[in-house]
């Protein structure tokens, strides 16, 4: 599995999310922001998490129109794997892959914690390391990570099994308690919890390594 | 020639920092306060050009990056 970690100013979990993919065997490339050009032959793209351009205008806005997004994009409406953690997933609801928005937390605090998820759908690269309805315990660390969707966007999600993960106990006022989602095609996929920082057991847990072995057999099976 | 571009929150969209700005005015004694929306606004300097043609400009400024029309609305000024 060749993937790419897209490198902004201000990302700061980029080599974190770099170990994680290589201890799941990847082939991983760091690409930063002004380049135009992905590696050839990318099977996965990972925005990582951080304060990309710092947070100015909004979470994610201009790191949503760097030079190398716009091949991110075009790597997804190809059929491309992207995820998105965090910071990353501000960036892809600003790109339009995913609907959405991350607003400021609703009790506007930044919260570094961990939290309990469920598993809401297996059915995805991402997620089918996990079983069904599975609880797991992963890092937040934000302080926008309120996900806003109207109802009829929600129900969208919803109908089309589209939700990732929600939150047990929702800390930050995300509608429907969400954490993660994909989109249509089942391959794009934003998520505020991040896995690569629960991924070995010097960590203090192991529950977001699933995550990476999952995307890594479906990548390298298909 | 100057544009002034106001962002909000839609309609509908929770504002926490409003909600805030409000309890914290209630905290103040200012009272009958019955809601705050805060914004940001955007002041641009732009080379001179007519009106309509500026107006036109910055509304796709908007759209492509200004404002996330997914949760905010704007209005723009030009002078």
């Amino acid at each position: 599995m060749r993937a790419a970690v897209i490198v902004f100013p201000g990302s700061n979990c980029d080599r974190d999310m770099a170990v994680a993919l290589k201890n799941a065997g990847a082939d991983v490339h760091m690409v930063w922001h002004k380049d135009t050009d992905l590696p050839d032959n990318l099977d996965v793209v990972a925005i990582p998490g951080g304060f990309s351009f710092g947070d100015y205008l909004r979470v994610g806005a201009i790191a949503a129109r760097s030079p190398i997004t716009q091949s991110v994009i075009a790597h997804a409406n190809r059929g491309g794997y992207v995820f998105g953690v965090c910071n990353g997933f501000q960036v892809l609801t600003e790109t339009g892959l995913l609907p959405g928005a991350l607003l400021r937390n609703a009790g506007l605090k930044y919260i570094c914690r961990h939290v309990e998820l469920t598993v809401e759908t297996t059915n995805s690269a991402f997620t089918t390391g996990y079983a069904q309805g599975q609880g797991i315990t992963i890092p937040i660390a934000h302080h926008d990570g309120n996900y806003n969707l109207d109802a009829e966007g929600v129900r969208a999600l919803e109908d089309q099994d589209r939700i990732a993960f929600r939150y047990v106990d929702n800390p930050n006022g995300s509608v429907g308690n969400i954490a993660g989602v994909l989109s249509e095609n089942r391959r794009v996929l934003g998520m505020m919890p991040h896995p690569e920082r629960l991924a070995e057991e010097a960590h203090g847990g192991t529950d977001g390594r699933p995550f990476f072995a999952g995307l890594m057999d479906q990548v390298v099976g298909a | 020639m100057k544009a002034r571009v106001y962002v909000m929150l839609k309609n509908g969209v929770l504002d926490p920092q409003g909600d805030a700005v409000r309890h914290a005015l209630g905290a103040l004694g200012f009272d009958g306060v019955n809601g705050v929306r805060q914004g940001k606004v955007i002041e641009l300097d732009l080379a001179d050009q007519d009106a309509a043609t500026a107006q036109a400009t910055v509304t796709e400024m908007c759209e492509k990056l200004l404002a996330n029309t997914v949760i905010e609305s704007y209005k723009i000024e030009i002078e």
